[in-house]
C-alpha cells in the first residue's frame, strides 16, 4: 500500500494542470478581447518613460526613467515601510505583552489599555490623525526646530545631516574594523580580563569618532522657503511607521500574550527554583519556549502589516500602491497588468514569510 | 475533464462576447436609462446635492443625451468613476459614457480602446501658492514641494515643466482633492497644483482666500469631455453631435426659453435643420429628428449652461473669458456644420 499522498499523484497533477491550464486560457482569452477592442496589452510599457516625479526614494530616479525603475522604488519604498514598521511593532509588542502580564495591576491596565484602543479602532483612522496632528503641530520651514544646531524639525520632515565618505575617514574606518576584529580573534583564544576589554572599547570609541569626524559632513539649514543640504524623512514615512507599528504592536501584544501564557508555569517554578530573577526568567527560560508557539500567529500580524502598508496613500507616501497601483495605472490606464502586478507583488512578500514560518516550525518539530 | 475546460473556456468567452457586441444605442434605448459615469464630487462640473440629485456641466451633458434619445432629460443613471477606475468602467460596459472632465489624450485615444466626442470645457494647470511666494511668479518655485492629487494628467505637466525649464522640485501626492488642500494650507507644500478650473472653486473655500493667489501661468492644455468606447460610431456620434448642437444653438440664438417658437417661426436654414423642422439629420444618427430640439429645451444652450453652473451663481464661479466662449466671441467652442 502506497501511502496516500504519493498513491494520488497522478491525479494531484492533473488538478494542478488543469487550474493551470484554466488561468492560462482566461488570460490569453483576456488578451485578445482587449487587443480586437483597441485596447494595448501586455507589460511592455514597464520600459517606457514614466514622466513623473517620486517625492521619496532609496535609489536614484527621475521623470525620465521607466515605469520598470518606478516599479522597483515604489517596491523599495513598500519593503522600508514595512521593515522599519514590523521591527518597530515587534518591540513595542513585546514591552507590551510583558505589561500585560506583570504582576503589578497598576502596570496591567496601562497594558490593555493600550491594546484595547489601538486594536479596535481603524487604522485608516489613526494614520490620518497622526498625520493631521503632526502637520498641525510642527512649524513651516522658516520657523524650523534646531535640533542642537545640526539637525532641523519642521512640516517637511526631519533633516539630519549628511556625512559623505572621504578617503581619510576610509581609513579610520578600516582601522575600526581591523582593530575590532583582531581583538575578537584574541578574545577567542584567551578570554580577556576587565582591564583590556576597557582598552578595546576606548580605542574603538576613538577610532569610530575619528572615522565621523573626517567625514564631509553637510548640515541641513534653512534656505528661502525651503531646507537645504542633508539627509530629509519625510513626515509621511514617519507617520505612517509610527502609526502602523503602533496598531500592529497592540496585536502583536497579544500574540506574545498568547504565547507566554502557553508556556506551563512549571517552567516559571522551575526557573525561580533555580534563582533565576523575572528579567531572566523570561529572557532565558519563557521567551524561547513562547516564541515557539506565537510564531504562525507572529507571520501572519507581519503578513497584515506588509498587506496594511498600503494605506500610504492616504497620507501621501509614495508606496507600491501609490505609485504603481495609481499613478501607473492612470498613466498608462494598463488596469489589468498593472493590478495583477501589484498583487503579485504582494502576494509574493507574503508567501514567502509564511515560507520561512514553515520552515521555522520544521527545524523546530525537528528538535523536539 | 476535456468537456469541462471547453465549458470553462466557452463560459469564460461568452460573457466577455455579450459585452463586446450589441449597438450601444440600442442597449440604452431596451434598458431605458443612459448609464453616465460620473467622478465623485466635483462642484460646478458633476456634484450631487443632499437629496441626491446630481447637478454641474458634465452632467448637463448626460442630461441633453437623455433628452435627445428619450426626449425627456432625467433617464440617466449616474455612477461614480474614480480616476483609477474610469476606464474600466467604460471598456466593460458598465457605463454608456465617462462626462467627467476626462482630459482628452493621444495615449488614452488610441491607446485605450476609447473615442473622445467632443470638448465641454477647456483647462490648464496652474499653480495656487501664498502671497509672498507670488512675486516671482512660476520660476519662484524652483527648489518647492508641490501637492497635487494622484491619478491624473497633472503629474506628469508638471514634472514636464520642471524638468524642461530645469527647475527642481519635490512632489507629494494624495487621494483625494480635500487631503491636498488639506496638507497645502497646513503648509506641507508650497504650492498647490491642478486644473485652474479646480483651483478657482477651492480658492473660495480656504480659510483665508485672500492669503492665496493662483498663478498666471497655464502650464499645460486640457481639452475634457465625454469620452465612450471605441468601436461604436453611432453611439461616438450622437454624443458628439449632441454637444456640438448646445455650442451651435448658442452660436444661432437658440435658447431653452426661445426654442419652441424658434422650430415655429425661424428662417435660417441652418436653425432649422438643427431643430429638424427641415432634412432628417436625426434619423442618420438612428434618433428621432427632433433630438437637438428636445436637448436644448430640456437643458439649454451651452451659453445657459455653462451659466447655470459656472456662472457668478453657479456651484463655482469661473469667469468665461477665455478660451472658453464661441469661437466667434475669441473662444475656442466651434461646431461644426449642421448640413
Amino acid at each position: 500500500m502506497r501511502p496516500p499522498g504519493r498513491r494520488a499523484l497522478p491525479i494531484q497533477l492533473l488538478i494542478y494542470l488543469a487550474v493551470a491550464a484554466i488561468a492560462v486560457a482566461v488570460a490569453l482569452y483576456a488578451i485578445d478581447v482587449m487587443r480586437s477592442r483597441g485596447i494595448q496589452a501586455g507589460f511592455g510599457f514597464l520600459k517606457n518613460t514614466a514622466g513623473f516625479e517620486i517625492g521619496f526614494k532609496l535609489i536614484a530616479f527621475d521623470s525620465t526613467n521607466s515605469y520598470g525603475r518606478a516599479f522597483v522604488v515604489a517596491l523599495l519604498n513598500t519593503l522600508l515601510v514595512s521593515g522599519l514598521s514590523i521591527v518597530l511593532g515587534t518591540a513595542i509588542g513585546l514591552v507590551v505583552a510583558v505589561a500585560r502580564l506583570a504582576p503589578i495591576p497598576a502596570i496591567r491596565a496601562v497594558g490593555t489599555l493600550y491594546v484595547e484602543a489601538l486594536r479596535n479602532t481603524p487604522l485608516l483612522f489613526q494614520l490620518l490623525a497622526v498625520y493631521a496632528f503632526s502637520l498641525a503641530v510642527l512649524p513651516p520651514p522658516r520657523d524650523s526646530i534646531a535640533v542642537g544646531a545640526i539637525a532641523l524639525l519642521n512640516n517637511r520632515g526631519i533633516f539630519l545631516p549628511s556625512g559623505a565618505m572621504t578617503p581619510r575617514a576610509a581609513l579610520a574606518a578600516i582601522a575600526l574594523v581591523l582593530w575590532l576584529a583582531g581583538c575578537w580573534w584574541l578574545g577567542r583564544r584567551q578570554p580577556m580580563r576587565r582591564p583590556a576589554g576597557a582598552l578595546v572599547a576606548s580605542v574603538g570609541v576613538a577610532l569610530a569618532v575619528t572615522a565621523l569626524g573626517l567625514m564631509d559632513w553637510v548640515v541641513p539649514k534653512v534656505l528661502g522657503f525651503n531646507v537645504a543640504g542633508g539627509i530629509a524623512l519625510v513626515p509621511e514615512l514617519a507617520v505612517l511607521v509610527f502609526a502602523l507599528s503602533l496598531y500592529s504592536a497592540a496585536f502583536i501584544a497579544e500574540t506574545f500574550r498568547s504565547g507566554f501564557l502557553a508556556v506551563p508555569p512549571g517552567q516559571w517554578h522551575a526557573a525561580f527554583a533555580l534563582g533565576l530573577d523575572r528579567a531572566a526568567a523570561i529572557r532565558g527560560v519563557v521567551l524561547p519556549q513562547a516564541l515557539r508557539a506565537c510564531v504562525p500567529a507572529l507571520a501572519s500580524q507581519y503578513i497584515n502589516v506588509i498587506k496594511a502598508s498600503s494605506l500610504a496613500a492616504a497620507v501621501g507616501f509614495p508606496d507600491l500602491m501609490q505609485v504603481f497601483g495609481k499613478t501607473t495605472l492612470n498613466q498608462t490606464g494598463q488596469a489589468v497588468e498593472v493590478i495583477v502586478l501589484t498583487m503579485a507583488v504582494y502576494l509574493c512578500i507574503s508567501m514567502a514569510i509564511a515560507g520561512a514560518v514553515q520552515g521555522y516550525e520544521r527545524r523546530v518539530a525537528r528538535e523536539r | 475533464m476535456k468537456r469541462f475546460a471547453a465549458l470553462v473556456t466557452a463560459v469564460v468567452a461568452g460573457t466577455f462576447a455579450s459585452l463586446a457586441s450589441a449597438a450601444t444605442l440600442d442597449v440604452v434605448r431596451e434598458r431605458g436609462v443612459v448609464n453616465c459615469g460620473v467622478g465623485e464630487n466635483f462642484a460646478g462640473f458633476f456634484a450631487p446635492d443632499s437629496t441626491g440629485k446630481w447637478s454641474g456641466l458634465d452632467v448637463d451633458v448626460c442630461r441633453a443625451l437623455s433628452a435627445a434619445i428619450f426626449g425627456v432629460p432625467d433617464k440617466v443613471k449616474y455612477l461614480p468613476a474614480t480616476p483609477a477606475t474610469r476606464f474600466a468602467q467604460l471598456q466593460s460596459g458598465q457605463v454608456d459614457l465617462l462626462s467627467r472632465s476626462v482630459t482628452w489624450t493621444l495615449a488614452r485615444d488610441a491607446g485605450l480602446g476609447l473615442t473622445f466626442s467632443g470638448v465641454t470645457f477647456f483647462d490648464g494647470q496652474g499653480f495656487m501658492v501664498r502671497k509672498g511666494l507670488a512675486a516671482k511668479g512660476l520660476n519662484g518655485l524652483d527648489g518647492a514641494t508641490v501637492c497635487t492629487q494622484t491619478g491624473t494628467t497633472t503629474e506628469l505637466n508638471l514634472a514636464d515643466y520642471f524638468r524642461s525649464h530645469s527647475m527642481k522640485y519635490t512632489p507629494v501626492v494624495f487621494e483625494t482633492t480635500d487631503q491636498v488642500v488639506a496638507a497645502y494650507e497646513a503648509q506641507r507644500c508650497d504650492a498647490y497644483t491642478t486644473d485652474k478650473s479646480t483651483l478657482a472653486a477651492r480658492l473660495g473655500k480656504l480659510k483665508d482666500p485672500s492669503a492665496h493667489v493662483i498663478l498666471p501661468e497655464t502650464i499645460s492644455k486640457a481639452a475634457n469631455g465625454p469620452v465612450v468606447r471605441q468601436g461604436d460610431g453611432q453611439w461616438a456620434n450622437i454624443v458628439r453631435w449632441t454637444v456640438n448642437a448646445l455650442i451651435a444653438a448658442e452660436e444661432l440664438g437658440v435658447t431653452s426659453a426661445n426654442v419652441e417658437q424658434m422650430k415655429a417661426t425661424s428662417k435660417d436654414p441652418e436653425t432649422r435643420r438643427l431643430l429638424g423642422v427641415d432634412g432628417e439629420l436625426g434619423k442618420l444618427m438612428g434618433l428621432d429628428n427632433a433630438w437637438a430640439f428636445n436637448a436644448i429645451k430640456s437643458v439649454g444652450n451651452y451659453g445657459e449652461i455653462y451659466e447655470r453652473n459656472l456662472g457668478p451663481k453657479g456651484a463655482v464661479a469661473i469667469p468665461r473669458d477665455g478660451l472658453n466662449r464661441l469661437w466667434s466671441k475669441g473662444g475656442l467652442l466651434f461646431s461644426p456644420s449642421f448640413q
